[in-house]
């Protein structure tokens, strides 16, 4: 896999990370030798292979539909960086 | 040129739960912001959902309501983008393995016409929470108390040609689930909610022109207006040589217009995986059969019932499975009464009429079934005509109390008493010799008026049918 | 011999017996974190008044006769689990500010057990790291030697533990992050079952992949922790609901005839020379007490750091995109709009390494790459799991090294993150599977510890603890301690 500056950028874009221009060669060397050894995967046939997303083999167990959780409203916003009117505020968005 | 307009929905329905889809929080409507966004809610690092068991019943319930396949493996995934009423930076939702798939619904358009629209999928997923952009000194304020509300999101097949069809399915979906009580339905509480993926192509045409998706309808009027200008909007695009490009739109109800959403951008890339903090649900058949065993009747063969067995029109069926509580409303009546004619009339005119005139659903009406029901009984025995009933109607309305109790009270009971009645007829016979000849001579109209007469000097409470045969004899 | 020296054990007696309190205990541990602290930065956020009233509690409740299995004994949390009103970091700057609301469920298992919370100890940035250097808080030193690394990410705790500043810590492994510092520190360490312990409140890395246990200096102590610390929780999905044995009851039973597979492509390449030489000695007093032990193969080994590192990271993009200077955490100075309240809040947030895996996780999930990584290592992870059900027909537990090598210098492989990443090649595979497995100190070299990788059946963490105890019967190696820690 060769990873370029357009990937770099377009990543960094989608996981919201600042990528100043100064760090992207950096950003290319390093995302490049790890890919590298993940790379040896590719060596391996999987033809027909279940994908395992999990080491548990159970199935879920759901909850009753009760509410159960008091309002911490107080608690939970004194540790927020800004709120006003008990809503969390951020710069203006445009839909 | 002719264009076809293609159309496929996607409605979101918030179930109605108690508590929300992987957390324990109130999803209770109108609540001050935030005080119902618990630690899972806003995503407190460290914290876990748990799966709302109530949520796969009623996603089954409208799979089965759909005669859709009903998964018995279904997985939750990830769904990755940034957004701030996005708590977590991920909404968790079914990709590859929804709870529903396939099923179909027949919707019946305003010429009669019935067309079949199918359903691709349906899959649960997790509500986000709502901005607020009033302004907090140019900042925007996040209302979390949404934030994981349950949703079943209905995708149907790209079926539906016209703005006419797609709001037509849209009312069937919300007729559904309100009947299997999946939802409670309320558009204006933003508990059905549609996005209209719209697209036009030369008629005959058989791949597809580029879609765009308006996002987020919230009343079958705007779906109307907004798909409409939609079609009108990329039919202007195309005719005059542009493109139409995939986008997401957004409907604004004041100004009546579709313009791109500039927030989100249009090829984002969501990064699903399977949501490693849940193991799949796995549901099994007999399950399924439960919830298939206690679903209410579906509309559709409420209506069929209604015409078969009642023998009532279609449209009067239709109207009267409209809604689950209108349909049982007037089964009750039917039930009292005996009579289910008589009680669709009632039920249809006097009773919805009243409701419409007063804006008030159903559930609220201050007459009650029952009370309807022994109204119209007296009508069946003759104790009041119909016409006095619907007086006797307004006085129950108006809190009067019983049928029975207002017509005693009142002295509305009808008088049967021939030897009463035929004073009054030959009262009348002599007061107006002239209309007397001209019946003795065949001229039925004039038997309206002398019936009419009585009516009017017994104050309604005669007999109209006995009245006329009591005239007929007379002039034998 | 000195309070701090013994075992969780032996102060549970002399607690009991009176011959010293818990406050006394807990004082004592105080002023060692004060005194040797300095040299180490394996905590975050020691707590002192708080602990010494718990103390106070713990003696007092003695007095009325009321016991609980770890009734007064001071331990540390690493900080990646959430304690309700003290700043829980998870070693980034991104939460120094972040005071938790809630309790983990381990946290509040543990203090109902009678615990008694002394710090919360430093640790790799999210957990993610074999060196506990890429901490906010600074690197952590090895007790054994000041230059050199105690491993990672729970590097924190198993030097609080190794230096005798608590008498056992909690700590997280998703790739290794409990053994490999436990080997490198000499102490003993577990990795339970995937599952068996609730992860609530744990802060997030690899939620698949995460699981916390116990690093204590002995089995046994490992056993009292682990009793306190597993058991279902509702508030985890992905919590077990089988009952919990009680992991100290089987620890004395003998280990003769039971059958251990020696992987033999632990042993292929890579392995430091005297590494395994310590290895093989630790076999040899096994196969002594009547172990019988065979070859067994693992043939997916060499995959499992190839496919950890596109799963790990893959789960942790999701799972770190929370923190977005919204609601919690670090928000960077007047955003002048929403995509630079997200970038430079978690640029600034974040450190290098963090970052490194969000870009590869973002990358593997990516359109156009989903099936050639992410798809492809969910696929190795199944092959890798065969392998050990597989071996798990012919033998009881798998016996190997924990990592490559000693404790390695300080920035020696921090500038290399694929160096770096090959330190867990023999731990990674455990995490993937969802075993238990546990680091059990087995010699010295060069002055530097290194222990043994046991490596159990789904749910046998009994059978782990119980080889651990009976090798530590028959050795000394955990009875050591650094000359750093001297007073």
């Amino acid at each position: 896999m060769k990873v370029d500056d357009t990937v770099v950028k377009s990543i960094a874009q989608l996981a919201q990370l600042e990528l100043k221009p100064e760090s992207i060669q950096e950003n290319i060397d390093s995302m490049t030798s790890i890919l590298n050894l993940v790379d040896q995967m590719q060596s391996v046939d999987t033809t027909g292979i279940e994908p395992m997303a999990h080491p548990l083999d159970t199935m879920q167990r759901l909850r009753e539909d009760h509410v159960s959780e008091p309002d911490q409203r107080e608690l939970f916003q004194s540790i927020a960086p800004a709120t006003e009117k008990n809503l969390y505020l951020v710069p203006k968005v445009i839909e | 040129m002719q264009w076809e307009v293609v159309i496929g929905l996607e409605i979101h329905v918030q179930l109605s739960t108690n508590s929300k889809i992987f957390s324990g929080a109130s999803t209770a409507f109108g609540a001050s912001p935030n005080s119902q966004a618990c630690a899972i809610d806003i995503g407190l690092p460290g914290v876990l959902p748990v799966v709302n068991k109530e949520v796969f019943k009623k996603a089954v319930a409208f799979g089965l309501g759909v005669g859709a396949e009903i998964a018995l493996k279904s997985v939750f995934d990830r769904k990755n983008y940034f957004y701030p009423d996005l708590p977590k930076g991920y909404q968790i939702t079914q990709l590859d393995y929804p709870i529903v798939i396939g099923g179909e619904v027949e919707i019946t358009l305003s010429d009669a016409t019935k067309k079949t629209i199918h359903i691709t999928r349906a899959h649960l997923e997790e509500d986000a929470g709502k901005s607020l952009h009033e302004d907090f000194h140019g900042m925007t304020g996040i209302d979390l108390n949404r934030a994981g509300t349950p949703l079943l999101e209905i995708v149907s097949e790209p079926d539906m040609r016209s703005a006419e069809e797609a709001v037509a399915y849209a009312r069937y979906i919300r007729q559904l689930v309100c009947y299997l009580d999946v939802s409670d339905g309320d558009m204006s509480q933003g508990s059905l909610r549609c996005d209209a993926n719209v697209s036009i192509r030369p008629m005959g045409e058989t791949t597809m022109g580029t879609r765009t998706e308006t996002k987020n309808v919230n009343s079958f009027k705007f779906l109307e207006r907004a798909i409409n200008h939609e079609i009108e909007r990329q039919i202007g695009v195309l005719e005059s040589g542009g493109t139409v490009h995939q986008e997401t739109m957004l409907y604004d109800p004041v100004r009546d217009e579709t313009r791109p959403m500039r927030s989100k951008e249009t090829a984002t890339d969501y990064r699903y995986f399977p949501e490693p903090d849940l193991l799949p649900v796995e549901i099994d058949a007999a399950y399924v059969a439960d919830i298939r065993n206690n679903l209410p009747e579906l509309p559709k063969q409420r209506a069929l019932r209604f015409i078969t067995e009642m023998h009532l029109s279609e449209t009067d069926a239709m109207i009267l499975t409209s809604s689950r509580s209108v349909a049982e409303y007037f089964e009750r009546v039917s039930e009292i009464c005996d009579d289910p004619r008589l009680a669709n009339n009632w039920v249809r005119v006097e009773l919805m009429g009243q409701l419409n005139k007063e804006g008030l659903e159903i559930k609220q009406s201050p007459v009650v079934p029952q009370q309807l029901g022994d109204l119209l009984i007296r009508i069946k025995d003759d104790t009041i005509s119909g016409k006095i009933a619907k007086t006797v109607f307004d006085a129950i309305w108006q809190g009067g109390g019983t049928a029975d109790q207002i017509i005693e009270a009142r002295g509305l009971k009808q008088v049967t008493d021939a030897s009463s009645i035929e004073p009054v007829i030959d009262e009348i016979f002599a007061n107006n010799p002239q209309q007397l000849q001209q019946l003795k001579a065949g001229k039925e109209k004039v038997l309206g008026f002398f019936v009419g007469q009585v009516m009017k000097a017994t104050q309604g409470k005669a007999n109209p049918k006995q009245v006329n045969d009591l005239i007929r004899q007379k002039i034998k | 011999m000195a309070m701090h020296n013994n075992t969780i054990v032996e102060l549970l007696a002399a607690l009991k017996s009176g011959e010293f309190s818990s406050k006394e205990l807990t004082r004592h541990y105080i002023e060692r974190i004060k005194v040797l602290d300095s040299l180490y930065n394996a905590f975050i956020t020691p707590l002192e008044e708080q602990a010494l009233q718990a103390a106070e509690q713990a003696d007092a409740d003695r007095a009325r006769g009321k016991e609980l299995p770890l009734g007064g004994i001071p331990i540390a949390h690493k900080d990646i689990f959430c304690t309700r009103g003290i700043k829980s970091t998870c070693g980034s700057r991104m939460l120094d500010n972040f005071i938790s609301p809630y309790d983990a469920t381990v946290v509040e298992n543990l203090t109902a057990a009678g615990a008694i919370l002394i710090g919360k100890t430093n640790m790799d940035e999210f957990a993610m790291g074999s060196s506990s250097e890429t901490s906010f808080y600074g690197p952590v030193k090895n007790p054994w030697d000041l230059e050199r690394v105690p491993g990672g990410s729970s590097g924190g705790s198993a030097t609080a533990v190794a230096a005798r500043m608590c008498a056992g810590a909690t700590g997280t492994d998703t790739g290794g992050s409990i053994r490999q510092p436990a080997s490198l520190c000499g102490i003993s360490g577990l990795k339970p079952t995937y599952g068996r312990v609730s992860r609530w409140g744990m802060v997030a890395f690899a939620s698949s992949l995460d699981q916390a246990g116990p690093m204590t200096q002995t089995a046994a102590d490992a056993a009292l922790m682990l009793n306190a610390m597993a058991g279902h929780d509702a508030k985890d999905s992905t919590s077990i609901t089988d009952p919990v044995p009680d992991y100290s009851a089987r620890l004395n039973d003998k280990i003769c005839g039971i059958k251990l597979g020696l992987c033999k492509e632990y042993f292929e390449d890579g392995l430091d020379a005297n590494v395994q030489q310590c290895v093989m000695d630790a076999v040899l007093v096994l196969e002594k007490m009547g172990a019988r032990i065979s070859e067994v193969s693992l043939p997916n080994t060499r995959q499992s750091v190839p496919a950890y590192y596109v799963i790990a990271p893959a789960e942790c993009s999701a799972n770190l995109a929370r923190y977005d200077g919204v609601r919690f955490g670090h928000r960077c100075e007047n955003p002048v709009d929403l995509g630079d309240l997200y970038r430079r809040s978690r640029s600034e947030g974040f450190g290098a390494e963090v970052k490194r895996r969000i870009m590869i996780g973002t990358f593997a999930l990516s359109a156009g790459y989903y099936d050639a990584y992410y798809r492809k290592a969910q696929q190795i992870r199944r092959l890798i799991k065969n392998d050990f059900v597989n071996v798990f027909e012919e033998v009881d537990m798998i016996i190997g090294p924990i990592a490559p090598s000693t404790a390695f210098r300080l920035g020696e492989k921090i500038g290399d993150p694929v160096t770096m990443y090959l330190q867990d090649i023999f731990t990674i595979a455990s995490n993937l599977a969802g075993l238990p497995a546990a680091s059990f100190p087995a010699g010295f070299v060069d002055g530097l510890p290194i222990g043994i990788q046991v490596i159990g059946n789904y749910l046998d963490e009994a059978s782990i603890l119980q080889l651990g105890h009976q090798f530590q019967l028959q050795t000394d190696w955990h009875k050591r301690t650094p000359a750093s820690a001297e007073l």
